[in-house]
Parts: C-alpha cells; sequence; structure tokens
C-alpha cells in the first residue's frame, strides 16, 4: 500500500498541523527559551553555578535519594506486583486500585500526609522514634516521599509482563527438580528483569524532579536535606533568576537523557519479550 | 478411549506439577509475601490517605465545616475548579488531534512527535513554572511587552493556567494514542466508504470506540490539574483570595500550623483522588466487553 492510499481519511493536515502548532507553543517554544536564556549567562558562570557546593549537595541528594527510593520499590513494588498477579485474597481488588493512588492524589497533600504520619509524634513516627529511627525532617524522609510516589511505576510495569509469564516453564523447572529459589533465580526473574529495570527507572525519572511531596517531609536544610528543585526555587526567590536557569538545563538535561535511556531499554525489552 | 486415558494420565500429571509449585515456596512463604506486601501499601498508601481524614475531621465536624467554608478556603477551590475547567478541554481537544493525526496516518517522524508529546512528563514541576517565569515574568522575554500595556502573567491567573496546561499537556494524548493505534483505521475507512462525512466518522465510528479511553485520559488529567503544586507554586505568587489554589491554600496553613484547616482542604483533594481510582476500577471492570465489541468490528 503507497502513503496516498494510507491517506484516505480526512483531516491529516488539518490534525498534524493543529498537533504540531499547539505542542510548539505550549510546549517547544517555551522549552527552548528556557535554553535560550542559559546561555547568556556565559559557560564559565554556568559551571560556576552549577558546581556551587550547595547546588551540588542538592543535585547529588535529589538524584542519590532518587535512587535509593527506586531501588526500595524495586524490592517491594516486585513482591507487590507478584502478589497481585500470583495471589487471591480478600480485597485483592481494592489493593490493585489503590496502587494509583499516587497518580492521582496531589503532591502537597501526600507531602503533608506523610510528614504527619512519619513525624515523631505521628503514628509511624512515634512507633520507630525509640527505636532511634528518625524519618520526617531528615534525608530518609525524601526517600519515604520519592517511594510513595515512584510505587505505581514499578508495580504497573511488572504486573502485565508477570500475568503472561508462563507457569509450564515454571512447572518444568519443579519437575526436573529445581528448588524455589533456584526456579525463581533461574527461570522467573531472567524474564522480568527488564520490566523491573523499566519500572525502576521510570520511578528514578519522576522522583529527581519531584517537589511537592517532599518539601514538607525533607526539613529542607542546605547541604543537608534540600533537594535541587527547592534549590531552584530558593533562587527564583532572591530573584537570581539566570542560575535559576542553569539548574534548571542542568536538570532537564539529565532528564532527557534518562527519558530517551528509557525508551531504548522499552523498545529492548520488548522484543526481548517478543523473541520469547 | 485410548484418548481419554492418556487425558487423564496428563491432567493427573499436571495436578501433581502444580500442586509441587504451590508446595515449593510454601504456604509459610507464600503467607509471608503476602503480609510484607500489605505492609508496604499498608505504610505507603493506606495510612497516608487515612491519616488526611483523620486530621481533617479531628476537631469534630463543625471545625471541618468552618475551615472549608473560610473565604480564602472557597476561593481557592473556586479558583481550582476554574482552571482545570479551561486546562483540561484544551487538552481533550488536543490529544484527541493528536492522537488522530498519530494513529491514522503514516508519515515520518511518528516516533520523534511522540516522544515529544510525553516531554512535559520528563520536566520537573518547578521548571515547568519557571519556564513560563522567563518568557513572562518581570524581566522575562515579554515582560516589558506586558507591562507597557498593563498586562499581568506571572503572578496572576493567567500564568496558573499556562503552567497547568503545560504540566497536564499529555495525559490525554498518552491515554488515546496506543488505544486509537491499536484499533486500527478499517472502521474509519469503511464508514468513509459509504458515504459518512469526516466529522460523522469521528462522531459516530471513531468516538464511541475510544470513549473509555478518553474518560480516564480526561480523569488524570483533571486530577493533576486540580493538584499541580509546583509549577502553580512558581507562577502565583500565593496572593491569598486571588492566586491562590488548593495546594497552595493547604501549604499556606500547614505552615501556619492550621493543622484542622490543611488537612480539611486536603481532604477534599484526597477525595478527588479517590473518585478517580473508583472510576478507574470501574472502566477497567467495563473494559473486556468493551475490548469485545471492538473484536466484532473489522479493526
Amino acid at each position: 500500500m503507497n502513503r496516498a492510499a494510507a491517506r484516505v481519511l480526512p483531516g491529516f493536515g488539518l490534525t498534524l498541523g493543529y498537533t504540531i502548532l499547539y505542542l510548539s507553543l505550549v510546549v517547544l517554544i517555551p522549552l527552548s527559551a528556557t535554553f535560550l536564556r542559559s546561555t547568556e549567562l556565559g559557560v564559565e558562570r554556568f559551571l560556576e553555578v552549577v558546581t556551587a557546593p550547595r547546588v551540588l549537595a542538592s543535585l547529588q541528594l535529589s538524584f542519590g535519594a532518587s535512587l535509593l527510593a527506586a531501588l526500595l520499590n524495586g524490592v517491594f513494588g516486585f513482591i507487590v506486583a507478584w502478589v497481585l498477579v500470583r495471589h487471591d485474597f480478600p480485597g485483592r481488588r481494592i489493593v490493585d486500585a489503590l496502587i494509583d493512588l499516587p497518580f492521582a492524589l496531589p503532591t502537597a497533600v501526600a507531602g503533608i500526609a506523610l510528614t504527619a504520619l512519619y513525624a515523631p509524634n505521628g503514628w509511624l513516627g512515634s512507633m520507630l522514634e525509640p527505636l532511634g529511627v528518625k524519618v520526617a525532617f531528615t534525608p530518609l524522609g525524601i526517600v519515604v516521599a520519592l517511594a510513595f510516589i515512584g510505587l505505581p511505576f514499578v508495580v504497573r510495569t511488572l504486573q502485565p509482563v508477570l500475568a503472561e509469564l508462563d507457569r509450564e516453564l515454571e512447572n518444568a523447572a519443579h519437575g526436573l527438580g529445581a528448588t524455589g529459589w533456584d526456579t525463581f533465580r533461574l527461570v522467573v526473574f531472567p524474564t522480568l528483569w527488564p520490566a523491573l529495570l523499566t519500572g525502576c527507572a521510570l520511578a528514578f525519572s519522576r522522583s529527581v524532579g519531584e517537589y511537592g511531596s517532599v518539601i514538607f517531609i525533607a526539613g529542607n536544610i542546605p547541604m543537608v536535606s534540600e533537594i535541587a528543585p527547592l534549590m531552584i526555587m530558593t533562587k527564583l526567590e532572591q530573584y537570581e533568576y539566570a542560575e535559576a536557569t542553569a539548574i534548571a538545563v542542568t536538570m532537564l538535561l539529565l532528564s532527557f537523557t534518562m527519558m530517551l535511556a528509557i525508551n531504548a531499554l522499552q523498545l529492548w525489552a520488548q522484543r526481548r519479550q517478543g523473541v520469547r | 478411549m485410548a484418548r481419554s486415558v492418556i487425558a487423564e494420565a496428563e491432567e493427573q500429571l499436571r495436578d501433581g506439577l502444580e500442586s509441587a509449585a504451590a508446595r515449593v515456596p510454601g504456604q509459610l512463604g507464600r503467607t509471608g509475601l503476602l503480609l510484607v506486601a500489605l505492609a508496604y501499601v499498608g505504610a505507603f498508601l493506606v495510612l497516608p490517605l487515612l491519616v488526611v481524614f483523620v486530621t481533617a475531621l479531628s476537631k469534630g465536624t463543625g471545625a471541618f465545616l468552618e475551615a472549608i467554608r473560610e473565604p480564602d478556603a472557597v476561593s481557592a477551590i473556586l479558583l481550582t475548579l476554574t482552571i482545570a475547567a479551561v486546562a483540561v478541554p484544551l487538552n481533550l481537544v488536543f490529544g484527541v488531534t493528536a492522537a488522530w493525526a498519530i494513529s491514522k496516518y503514516d508519515f515520518r517522524g511518528k516516533g520523534a512527535l511522540i516522544t515529544l508529546i510525553d516531554l512535559p512528563f520528563a520536566v520537573s514541576p518547578v521548571i515547568s513554572g519557571l519556564v513560563f517565569v522567563l518568557l513572562f515574568g518581570a524581566n522575562g522575554w515579554f515582560g516589558d511587552w506586558l507591562a507597557e500595556r498593563d498586562l499581568k502573567v506571572i503572578f496572576a491567573v493567567p500564568g496558573i493556567l499556562l503552567a497547568t496546561v503545560f504540566v497536564t499537556f499529555p495525559f490525554v494524548a498518552r491515554e488515546l494514542i496506543p488505544l486509537m493505534q491499536a484499533q486500527g483505521r478499517e472502521a474509519e475507512e469503511t464508514a468513509l466508504s459509504l458515504g459518512a462525512s469526516g466529522w460523522q466518522t469521528f462522531r459516530y465510528v471513531t468516538l464511541p470506540n475510544i470513549r473509555w479511553g478518553l474518560l480516564y485520559g480526561v480523569l488524570l488529567c483533571n486530577a493533576r490539574a486540580m493538584g499541580e503544586f509546583g509549577a502553580v507554586s512558581v507562577v502565583s505568587g500565593h496572593i491569598r483570595g486571588m492566586t491562590n489554589t488548593m495546594p497552595l491554600h493547604i501549604e499556606i496553613l500547614y505552615n501556619e500550623y492550621d493543622q484542622v484547616g490543611a488537612f480539611a482542604t486536603a481532604s477534599l483533594l484526597a477525595l478527588l483522588a479517590l473518585v478517580t481510582l473508583i472510576a478507574k476500577t470501574a472502566l477497567d471492570w467495563r473494559n473486556p466487553d468493551n475490548r469485545a465489541a471492538r473484536r466484532k468490528t473489522p479493526a
């Protein structure tokens, strides 16, 4: 079929034209403007801004805490997804529906709720305090907030792959004398890990820029618990627009690189799935 | 006869293997796994949701009602509703248009276009607000032009609207593109060959096929539009009774140690989130019928 025949439906020019126009006006032009504004600073000053100790510490914190939260969700999100697909228990549907809560709950609401919960006088914070564990107003609180935000990415990426997993393979492994752990390690996990990695990467890239759920629980102490998006906010409040833009552009470049990597990862995972 | 014996033996073998499979992780292990999963979901999802409602009502329903009837709260609620009422339809029209263009025609650069539509998801909320400050703020590109005409975008409602449109930009398109790509274009082509106009084809063939996906996309878009915090925080200026949305109102009250006030407003947004989740679950239940219906049409 040639191209002309493929376009028998009317409206190609109109719909594609409008799509590109609206995309340009709302997203592409404003984002390009941000990149252009950052060049006003000059390379030397730009580097000076983003490598200032306080800025560097905030970037390290955002990326480090996001990585920890993604790992946490990698382990526990995996267990949650496994239980939702493989186990039948009363209330399974409710738990399954609740997984999407972080997508639907406004980040500011999540932020104050988690703070209330994990503060020293909160329901969970008061139980952890005697153990010497402080969550709210420490970097650990940031990990907790980011784990909340990231959970659905891991669970929702794993669920369909788990559901399609061929149980015959596991049965065959058992039949051949493999133990439960061996079956998991050698049969189940190799099929699942591309999806697990994709889910963790999605959670990570969302967490890096997260703001609302973090700032309430973080304590926001410079050099200790001040995340990179808050750093941008602080610069803006001091009317240091060029500096704020430099940090923003650094984060954008890192995020876009992540996004392309995730796209490649997903393609690879799908192809792997297809081959099997 | 021989066949049924073999089938029976096969069945027995399968049963044996399956019970072996069930035994290997062990009942104890299974229960343990279930408890770990439920504890994680409880600590990260159930308790945060619960604490919102419990704190909101901790001083009784009277204090709760007072908090949400207070003039600043009412104006925040109205502003949030207004912003969503403009931002969601804009992105709804875009989402349908983009999904139509991408799913119904072949052209070069389609993959790149889909990636670009996803772009706002990769941008930190704070940066989404900053982008518009750099364009329309006092020392932004259009700052002088706007000041000469006495127009205000940043620290005013238009800025909040722009930031919200940016942040919620991909939701409807993201939901519709894979759905419409899976449906193909033969149904529409058949309608056209039977003499329907382009608009009629969309209205009576495409729209009924995508309505549930569309509804879910709109729900998610709306939840984010009403709940957006970071981006709106940058452009709003936090002027009470003027440019305060519900999430910003929550922040102010919380920082003033007004727990009941903050959580009362938060509970309204948490209710919205619950409604979104329930609607999503209901739509998922409908989906099998929907998919079966789709299979009957020449897709």
